[in-house]
Parts: C-alpha cells; sequence; structure tokens
C-alpha cells in the first residue's frame, strides 16, 4: 500500500460510515433554503431575470408579439442622435432632479431644525409632517393635485383674494413641471425624520462651546450643524436623488400620461412608459431604462467618490 | 489684573422649581475656586449661569463690578472646558483650537502665533494637524484646556474636565491645571464632586448642598473648622468619624462612656473624629472609646483599622506606618481634644 492510500484511507472509511455529503448539507441547510425560497424565488424570477433579459432586448426590436430581432446598438443610437423626445425628457427630468432634490433637502433641514429646538407636541408635529411621504407618490395626492392646481382649483381661488388671475398651473408648459416640483418638495417628510435623527446626534455642548467662542446662529449652522450632519446629507441626497429620476406617478396622472404640455410633463420615465405600453416598443424601452440605469449609477458613484472630500464621518 | 465674580442673591428656577437659592460668593482676583457638592447640588448649573450658558432666574452676577446677568456667553470674557470636551470632530486640533479667534475675526499671523504658544505651554504642538479621533482622552483633555487659553480670556471655567480620565492621568492633569492656574494667574472656576481635587487645588472652596452654599472658605479651613455635619463629613478623606452624644451632668457620654471634655458642649448631639486624629496609645490625648477591630487594611506607609464601639457604631482609624493592630482584638481610641467636632441636633457645628 502506498502512503497516498494509506491517508486517503480513514475519511473514506468515515464518508462510509456517515450520510453523504449532499444527505448531510440537505439535513442541515435545507429549513433555511426552504425559508428562502420565496425570496429567492421573486429574486431571480422577477428581479435579475428580468432585469438580464431587459438587457438583451435593448439590442433588439421587439414589440411584445412577434419574437424580438436583434439590432444591435440601433437603440441606442437612435435615441442619442435622432430622438428629440428622448432629449426632451431627459431635459424635464434632470430639471426635476436638479430643483426638487436641493429644495426638499433644504425644505426637509429646516423643518427638522424647527422641530429639534424641543417643541411641544413633537410627536404629533413629526407625524403629521411625515404624512406627505406616506401618501405623495399615491394616485390620490397626484388627482388631489391636479386640482388644487387647477385653472379653477385652490390656488387661484386663493390668488383671486388679492385680486390675481393665476393661469392653469398643471396646463401651461412654464407652470406645469414646477407644481410637479413643488408636489415633490411637499413629500419632505421622510427626508425630514431623519435630519431629525441627525440632528438629535450632535451634542448639545458642541453649540455651547461655539457659543462660548462668540459663533452666532449662522455660523453654528455653517460650522458645526452641516458639517456634522453631512452623512445624513450624503445619504438623503442619494436616495432622495435616485428617487426623483424614478419618479413617475405625480407626471402619469397630471399631465393623463401624455407629458403634455408641449412634453413639459415628459418625464424620462413616462416617455419611457409610453415607449413601452403606448407604442410596444419593449426594445427601445428597455434601452432607455438601461440609460437611465447609467445615468444613476454614474451620479450615485460620483457622489460616492467626492464624498469623501466633503463628509466628516465621527468614526 | 485678574478679574473678581461677585454672585449676589443668585437664584435659578425652571418653572416653579427652584434649583439655586439666593446664593451669595465673592471671588477674588486670581483665586482658585472650587465647587464641590454631591451630584444634583446646582455646582454645574451655578458654573453655566455665569459662563452665560444658563439664564439667570434672579439676583446679580457681577464680572469686576460689571452686572453680567444679559451679557451673551460671548462677552463675558470667559472660557469653559467642558466635561465631553465638546471639540469639534470635523475640525483638526488647529481648527480646533483657531475656531473661536476665527469667529472673533482675529488676524490670521495673530491666530497662528497665539494657537502656537497655547500648543506649545500644552504640549501638543506635534498634535496640530490630527482630528480629534485620532487622541487619547488625556490629549483632547489638553485640546479643550488650550481652546480655552487662546481666546486668553479674564476667567477660566472648568466643568468637572478630569472625570473621563483614568485615575493616573487624573492626577497628572490634576497638576498641570493647577501649573496653569500659577503660570498664567487668571480667575478659574472649577467643579468636581471630587472633594481630593478641590482640596488640593483649590485657593477657596465652595462646598453645595441643593442649591445652596454650606459652606466656603479656604481647603483647610474647611478641613479645620467644618461648620456643619455635611461639611465635616465631604471633606476629607477617608471621611469623618460621627458618634452619637447625649449629655449627662458630668459632661459628654459617647458609647457608654463619659468624655472628658475641656469644653463646653451644651446642646452636642454628634461627636465627629477624623480617623487620621485617632491615636491608639494615650499620648496627649482623651480617651475617646474602646474598639473592637473588625478589618485591618495595611497600605504599607498607613494602616487603616475598620472597628466598632461596644454599642455597634461604627469608627475608623488611620494610623501611620505599619501598626500592629490584631483582628478581632479590643483597642482603645484616643484622641487629641483640639481636634474632636461636636454638632447640635440640626447638624450645625458648635
Amino acid at each position: 500500500m502506498t502512503a497516498r492510500s494509506l491517508e486517503s484511507g480513514a475519511p473514506a472509511r468515515e464518508r462510509a460510515a456517515s450520510p453523504s455529503l449532499w444527505a448531510r448539507i440537505w439535513q442541515n441547510d435545507a429549513p433555511g433554503y426552504l425559508f428562502l425560497l420565496p425570496w429567492l424565488i421573486g429574486f431571480f424570477g422577477l428581479t435579475i431575470g428580468p432585469i438580464i433579459t431587459s438587457l438583451y432586448l435593448s439590442f433588439t426590436d421587439f414589440d411584445l408579439l412577434t419574437s424580438p430581432d436583434w439590432v444591435g446598438a440601433d437603440n441606442y443610437i437612435r435615441m442619442f442622435t435622432n430622438d428629440p423626445k428622448f432629449w426632451a425628457s431627459m431635459r424635464v427630468t434632470m430639471v426635476f432632479v436638479i430643483f426638487s432634490v436641493p429644495l426638499k433637502l433644504a425644505f426637509a433641514l429646516a423643518v427638522a431644525m424647527l422641530l429639534n429646538r424641543g417643541m411641544r407636541g413633537l410627536p404629533l408635529y413629526r407625524a403629521l409632517f411625515y404624512l406627505p411621504s406616506l401618501l405623495g407618490a399615491s394616485v390620490a395626492i397626484a388627482i388631489l393635485w391636479r386640482q388644487i392646481f387647477a385653472r379653477d382649483g385652490l390656488v387661484n381661488d386663493f390668488l383671486s383674494i388679492f385680486g390675481i388671475v393665476g393661469p392653469s398651473w398643471i396646463s401651461s408648459p412654464q407652470y406645469s413641471l414646477w407644481t410637479l416640483i413643488i408636489l415633490a418638495v411637499w413629500q419632505f417628510g421622510s427626508p425630514m425624520i431623519i435630519f431629525l435623527a441627525g440632528l438629535r446626534q450632535i451634542p448639545q455642548d458642541m453649540y455651547e462651546a461655539a457659543s462660548l467662542d462668540g459663533a452666532g446662529k449662522w455660523r453654528q449652522f455653517v460650522k458645526i450643524t452641516l458639517p456634522l450632519l453631512t452623512p445624513v446629507v450624503f445619504f438623503n441626497a442619494i436616495i432622495q436623488t435616485i428617487e426623483a429620476f424614478k419618479s413617475f406617478t405625480p407626471a402619469f396622472i397630471i399631465s393623463g400620461g401624455t407629458g403634455n404640455p408641449i412634453n413639459s410633463t415628459l418625464f424620462y420615465t413616462l416617455y419611457l412608459y409610453q415607449e413601452a405600453f403606448g407604442f410596444f416598443r419593449m426594445g427601445y424601452a428597455s434601452a432607455l431604462a438601461w440609460v437611465l440605469l447609467a445615468l444613476v449609477g454614474v451620479f450615485t458613484a460620483f457622489s460616492f467618490l467626492t464624498s469623501k472630500y466633503w463628509v466628516h464621518y465621527d468614526d | 489684573m485678574a478679574t473678581s465674580i461677585q454672585l449676589r442673591q443668585l437664584v435659578k428656577a425652571y418653572g416653579d422649581l427652584e434649583v439655586i437659592h439666593s446664593i451669595d460668593l465673592d471671588i477674588d482676583p486670581g483665586e482658585f475656586t472650587v465647587f464641590v457638592g454631591p451630584s444634583g447640588c446646582g455646582k454645574s448649573t451655578l458654573l453655566r449661569m455665569i459662563a452665560g450658558l444658563e439664564p439667570i432666574t434672579g439676583g446679580d452676577l457681577l464680572i469686576d463690578s460689571q452686572r453680567m446677568n444679559d451679557v451673551p456667553a460671548a462677552r463675558r470674557g470667559i472660557a469653559m472646558v467642558f466635561q465631553s470636551y465638546a471639540l469639534y470632530p470635523h475640525m483638526n486640533v488647529y481648527q480646533n483650537l483657531a475656531f473661536g479667534l476665527e469667529t472673533a475675526k482675529t488676524p490670521k499671523a495673530e491666530i497662528q502665533a497665539r494657537v502656537q504658544r497655547a500648543a506649545e505651554i500644552l504640549q501638543i504642538v506635534p498634535l496640530l494637524q490630527r482630528k480629534p479621533k485620532q487622541l487619547s482622552g488625556g490629549q483632547r483633555q489638553r485640546v479643550a484646556i488650550g481652546r480655552a487659553i487662546v481666546r486668553e480670556p479674564k476667567i477660566f471655567l472648568f466643568d468637572e474636565p478630569l472625570s473621563n480620565l483614568d485615575a493616573e492621568l487624573r492626577v497628572q492633569m490634576r497638576v498641570e491645571i493647577a501649573k496653569l492656574h500659577n503660570d498664567l494667574g487668571n480667575t478659574m472656576i472649577y467643579v468636581t464632586h471630587d472633594q481630593v481635587e478641590a482640596m488640593t487645588m483649590a485657593d477657596k472652596i465652595v462646598v453645595l448642598r441643593l442649591g445652596v452654599i454650606e459652606q466656603a472658605g479656604a481647603p483647610l479651613e474647611l478641613y479645620n473648622n467644618p461648620k456643619n455635619l455635611f461639611v465635616a463629613g465631604f471633606i476629607g478623606s477617608p471621611k469623618m468619624n460621627f458618634l452619637t452624644a447625649t449629655e449627662d451632668g458630668a459632661g459628654l457620654k459617647v458609647a457608654g462612656a463619659t468624655l472628658n471634655l475641656p469644653r463646653a458642649v451644651a446642646g452636642a448631639t454628634t461627636l465627629g473624629i477624623r480617623p487620621e486624629h485617632i491615636t491608639l496609645t494615650q499620648g496627649s490625648g482623651i480617651k475617646i472609646a474602646d474598639l473592637r477591630v473588625d478589618l485591618v487594611e495595611n497600605l504599607g506607609g498607613q494602616t487603616v483599622v475598620y472597628a466598632t464601639t461596644s454599642d455597634g457604631q461604627s469608627v475608623n482609624i488611620v494610623l501611620e506606618g505599619q501598626a500592629p493592630v490584631d483582628l478581632g482584638s479590643t483597642v482603645t481610641a484616643y484622641a487629641d481634644p483640639a481636634r474632636l467636632h461636636l454638632f447640635n441636633a440640626n447638624g450645625d457645628a458648635i
């Protein structure tokens, strides 16, 4: 007998005596995988599967009824060279992101700072201010918004008290996108809650030391509150920007799914939806979706790369 | 010229709850004053009122005879060192030190010079570019003191600055703060609950309890002549022994025996003796009581004896050197009558 077979002899006997490796795995781990199964099915069947499929479809011509035709990069080339609606929708979404996110964050921070002053009934106010965030993305609120900003809506009723005749905010191309930005800003609740939690983490004696150092409220805000809050600002900015890029329902409801007037509310996602489910150009819609994903990915990566220069972590 | 502080009938109340009751106190220029007392006695509140971090409800705060009640904290000429250090975590040591000066729009060159000088005093020059999280507790403490020094304030306030440090470092920083006071000569107020810190650092100790001053004076004054039971028990370590006393025709009776006291004892209900003032040999003292020895701690330099009287009252004794005391034996305690303290039923010294 060689040394080699001597060495392998013992484990072989052991294996023969005990149940096989697979049986053991099955016995030990099966219940775990069983509990995971619904999520695994969902993750692979409903998330990863469609993502990969859509990547493939983005290189095809596909109308849902006939099988997809491979067209190479044609969809992408057309998008960037020969599709004014793509650029229009990109512009609308960019304007929406650039204005709604900073405004929302600023508003959320302002309200959080107000609430952080230890007022009576804080839990009530917190809940009330959070409410729009819960309802905001819903169809009902979008409909309500349409009523408020319509020609004979609440806003114009209010303006008429001062003798001002307001336009129809949602059907005029100058204003329609801004009503959607206001609607987004109004949903400041969830970043506000996170800001509030962040503000609570800043020790009071930091402000006391600063006030002894002669720093007024504004300097305290700029030099202490804001820097110490940057991790929270960073988190909120990323989440809200991604949300803003994905924003769909309000524009869909308020413009009746058209993105009108004159494409002024044609959000990128709305255009994508039209291409996919209006014109059944699934291949092109998939390409649009991948461009959006890339855009969000680039933005997020850029944020993380720059974060080390402006986000202060305590530890 | 250092700065004087006067508190006149100073009151602090939160709604109906009064926590500082009409306090009068004079702090002389250049004095190192220590506020000491158990937690909740109002010592930190009083300090914060002087700092301008707590509004004053009633009375007057005078700094160099100027009423300061309504002057903002930054314009009272004070700097404060916080228990938590309160360093700005996102700024390096240099920026932490410079913050107050930058706020005051001090010229850059002067900021640099003052930061450098403070850093040299505190030996933190190599740390100037570090963030607070990269510093040890002791180093943070130095930076916190440095932040006070650079502002060249008239008054330094310290709010339990050493309580987050370990014992060894605490002793070291205690010495350094005392040295700093000697070098700078500023008026300083220091809050602590540690009576050893108070005894070792203070020119004047202010003992507070429940928002009133129990006694204020030089450390040895408080040690030798405590005004009441509370001060007697608070100042000195180990604590003063208190024995129940009753008056009989012949004098003061303690633990069943009458003391041969050469002074009036009318009204006395408690006899106080510091552990270090008890001897087990008669010498010049009078006999206090016979004691049963429960425990002996030999510390080398001194011996601590825990004993009880025949009626069950405990007495601690600190003897110099390595005294041969046997566990369970009976010893007789003697003390110099001049070192005995008598208190009446209200707890006031007689």
